[in-house]
C-alpha cells in the first residue's frame, strides 16, 4: 500500500495514466482493430516529441524564464542542410548527422551569446535567433525537395522487434539524458541553478558555463530531431518544425517537470508525448471536425494539468 | 539635470522608435506625410492593444501564450455575430472575458503554471474560431470599419489611437490604486495578501481587463482588414511579448510600462515597414526582423551601460 502510494506521488504517473486511458478509449471504438498500428504510430511520433522535449526540459530546469523558442527553426535548418549535404548518397549519412549537430552547436552558442552579452531574457533572445535561423533555412531550401538517402530513410521508417527504430533512438537518448541529469555533476549543477541561481553562484558552480552547455544541448537535440524527422518524412519542409514549438513545451510541463525550474522529470516526457499523440488520434477516430478536435485537445490538456495539480510550493 | 533610472527606462524605447522612424524617413521621404504615417502605423493599433493585454498578464508574473489565438477568436466573433446579431456577439465576448477571469483565478488557486494553462486555452480559442469561420470570411461591423478608417484632422488615426491607448492604460496601470495593487502582486504577492487585499479577486480583475483589451484588439483588426479568418492573429502571441520587453517591461517583478508597451508595439510594426523599404529579399525578411530586435535591445544595453558609467563617476 505504501509502495503504491509512493508511485502515485510521482508527478510523471499522471501523464502515463492519461495516455493509457486515451489509448483504451481509442481502441474500444475501433473494436480492438488497429490496436497494434495505433501503438506503433504513437511510439514513432511520440519519439520525435521526446527528443525535442528532452532538450527543452534541460533548459526549463535552469529556472524561471528559461525557454528555447528556436527549436522549430533549428529543426528546419538542420533537416534542410543535412539533406542537401547528403544529396541522396548513403555514404554521406554520417556527414549529414555531423553537420546537423554542428549547426545545433552553433545555434546553441548563438542563443546563449545573445542572452549573456545583450542581457536579454531567453524567450526574446531565442525568438530573435529563431527568426534568423528560419530565414537561413528558407534561403538554404531553395530548389527542389531533396530526398533522404535510401538507407537512412528505411532506417527511420522501419522497426526492430516490432519497435520503431526512431523510438529506440529516443529511448537511448532518454537514458543518456537520465544519466546526465541524475548521475553527473552537470545534472546536479543545472538543478541547483534552477532552484536558486544566486545560491548556485555562491557555492562556486560555473553558472555561465553550465547554462551555455544546456542551451547548446537543447539546440543539438532539436537539430538531431530535425535530421531524423526530415529523413522519416521523405524530405525537409519549411514548416516541419512548426508544431514542435508548443509540443516541446507541453510535453515537458505535462510530464511533471517544474516550470519554476530545478526539478526535472524524464519518464514524464514519454508519458506526455504518447498522450499528446494519442489524444489527436482518438479525436480523429471519433470523426470530429477540426474545430471540435482543437477545443477537445485544449480541454483535455487543461483537465490533465488540473488533475495532476499544481505542486504545493514549500516556503 | 539628473535623470532617474526609472525615467531612463522609459526614454530608451522612445529613442529606439525615433531612430527607426528617422531611418525610414531618410530612405523614403514621402513617408513623412499624413497618408505615409497612416500606412506605416495602420496595423499598429491592434498590435498595441494586444501588447497592452499581454503586459497586464505579465504584470502579475504570468505569461499568456494564447494571446494570438484569442485575438483571432475575437476577430472572428466581431466579423460574424457582432456584425449580424450584435446582442449575441456582445454576450459571447462577455462570456470570453468571464473565462479569462476564471483562468486567472484557477492559476492562482491551484498554483498552476500560466504558460501551460494558456497553452491549453490556445487550442480551445483556436477551435472555437475554426468553428465560427472554417474559411476566411465574415464582415466587419460598420462602426468598427468606420472607426478604423476615420481620418481625424492633422494627425492620422493610428497615431491618435496609439496615444489614447497609451494614456488610458497609463492611468489604469501606473496611476490608479488598482494598478498599484496589480503591480504589487507581481512584486510581492504575499505582502499584498498580508495587507488585507484579495489576491484572487485582483488577479481575476487583471485577467478580465487583459481579455477586454485583447477583444478590442480583435475588433480593431477586423475594422482594418474588413474580414477575418481563424488564423488571422497567430503572430500576436510572440509580437505582444516582444513588444512588452522592447518597451522596457520585465517578465517578473511587476515592472511594466504601459507607455513603453505601446511604443514597443509601434517599433515592431515599423520594423516591418522598414524592411520593405530596404527592398530586402523576401527570404531574409523574417531574419532581418530578428536582427532589428537584437539591435534595438543592444542599443538599450549600450544606453544602460553609459548611464551606469555616468552615475558612478
Amino acid at each position: 500500500m505504501n509502495r503504491l502510494h509512493l508511485v502515485f506521488a510521482r508527478p510523471w504517473i499522471w501523464s502515463f495514466i492519461a495516455a493509457v486511458i486515451v489509448w483504451f478509449a481509442t481502441v474500444l471504438v475501433t473494436g480492438g482493430a488497429g490496436a497494434l498500428g495505433l501503438s506503433h504510430a504513437a511510439l514513432t511520433f511520440a519519439a520525435f516529441s521526446v527528443i525535442v522535449g528532452l532538450g527543452q526540459m534541460f533548459v526549463i530546469t535552469l529556472g524561471p524564464g528559461n525557454i528555447d523558442l528556436s527549436v522549430p527553426a533549428t529543426m528546419t535548418l538542420a533537416g534542410t542542410v543535412a539533406l542537401k549535404l547528403m544529396d541522396v548518397q548513403d555514404g554521406m549519412i554520417i556527414a549529414g548527422l555531423v553537420i546537423a549537430i554542428l549547426l545545433g552547436i552553433a545555434i546553441g552558442i548563438g542563443n546563449y551569446a545573445l542572452i549573456k552579452l545583450l542581457r536579454i531574457p531567453p524567450i526574446i533572445a531565442t525568438l530573435s535567433m529563431s527568426f534568423i535561423v528560419q530565414s537561413t533555412a528558407i534561403w538554404a531550401n531553395r530548389g527542389l525537395r531533396i530526398k533522404p538517402p535510401d538507407m537512412l530513410a528505411s532506417f527511420t521508417t522501419s522497426s526492430f522487434l516490432g519497435i520503431p527504430n526512431i523510438a529506440i533512438v529516443a529511448v537511448l537518448l532518454s537514458l543518456a539524458a537520465w544519466v546526465l541529469l541524475e548521475r553527473t555533476i552537470y545534472g546536479r549543477w543545472i538543478s541547483a541553478i534552477g532552484q536558486s541561481i544566486f545560491a548556485a553562484r555562491m557555492t562556486g558552480i560555473p553558472v555561465d558555463g553550465t547554462r551555455l552547455v544546456t542551451y547548446t544541448l537543447c539546440a543539438v537535440l532539436a537539430a538531431v530531431c530535425g535530421y531524423l524527422l526530415a529523413s522519416f518524412s521523405g524530405g525537409a519542409a519549411l514548416n516541419m518544425g512548426a508544431e514542435y514549438l508548443l509540443m516541446s513545451i507541453a510535453v515537458v510541463v505535462i510530464g511533471g517537470t517544474a516550470v519554476a525550474g530545478g526539478d526535472s522529470n524524464i519518464p514524464g516526457i514519454w508519458g506526455a508525448s504518447l498522450f499528446m499523440f494519442l489524444v489527436v488520434s482518438m479525436l480523429n477516430t471519433y470523426g470530429f471536425g477540426a474545430g471540435v478536435r482543437l477545443i477537445l485537445t485544449g480541454l483535455i490538456i487543461l483537465a490533465v494539468i488540473l488533475a495532476a495539480g499544481g505542486r504545493k510550493v514549500v516556503r | 539635470m539628473r535623470i532617474s533610472a526609472e525615467t531612463f527606462r522609459q526614454i530608451i524605447p522612445a529613442v529606439s522608435l525615433v531612430l527607426l522612424l528617422g531611418a525610414v524617413f531618410y530612405m523614403q521621404p514621402r513617408a513623412m506625410s499624413y497618408t505615409g504615417l497612416n500606412l506605416l502605423f495602420n496595423l499598429a493599433v491592434p498590435i498595441a492593444l494586444a501588447t497592452v493585454a499581454q503586459m497586464l498578464i505579465m504584470s502579475v508574473n504570468d505569461l499568456d501564450l494564447s494571446m494570438g489565438t484569442f485575438v483571432s477568436f475575437s476577430a472572428c466573433v466581431a466579423a460574424t455575430y457582432l456584425q449580424s446579431a450584435p446582442l449575441i456577439g456582445v454576450a459571447i465576448l462577455l462570456a470570453a472575458i468571464a473565462v479569462y477571469a476564471t483562468i486567472g483565478m484557477l492559476i492562482h488557486m491551484r498554483e498552476l503554471p500560466s504558460i501551460v494553462v494558456t497553452l491549453g486555452m490556445s487550442f480551445v480559442w483556436g477551435g472555437l474560431a475554426v468553428l465560427m469561420l472554417p474559411q476566411p470570411g465574415g464582415q466587419a461591423p460598420g462602426w468598427a470599419r468606420w472607426l478604423m478608417t476615420a481620418k481625424p484632422p492633422l494627425v492620422p488615426l493610428a497615431i491618435v489611437a496609439s496615444v489614447v491607448i497609451a494614456v488610458v492604460t497609463h492611468l489604469i496601470v501606473s496611476r490608479s490604486s488598482f494598478g498599484v495593487l496589480v503591480r504589487g502582486i507581481g512584486g510581492n504577492t504575499r505582502s499584498v495578501a498580508r495587507a488585507g487585499w484579495s489576491v484572487l479577486g485582483l488577479r481575476a480583475a487583471t485577467y478580465a481587463l487583459a481579455g477586454f483589451f485583447a477583444i478590442l484588439s480583435g475588433i480593431a483588426l477586423v475594422g482594418l482588414t474588413t474580414s477575418a479568418d481563424a488564423n488571422i492573429a497567430l503572430r500576436y502571441t510572440l509580437l505582444s511579448i516582444a513588444g512588452v520587453i522592447l518597451g522596457g517591461g520585465e517578465f517578473v517583478g511587476g515592472r511594466v510600462s504601459p507607455v513603453g508597451a505601446v511604443i514597443g508595439a509601434l517599433t515592431l510594426t515599423l520594423a516591418g515597414s522598414f524592411l520593405s523599404f530596404m527592398r530586402i529579399s523576401p527570404d531574409w525578411q523574417i531574419g532581418a526582423q530578428g536582427a532589428i530586435l537584437i539591435i534595438v535591445l543592444g542599443l538599450r544595453l549600450a544606453f544602460n551601460l553609459f548611464e551606469k558609467r555616468r552615475r558612478t563617476r
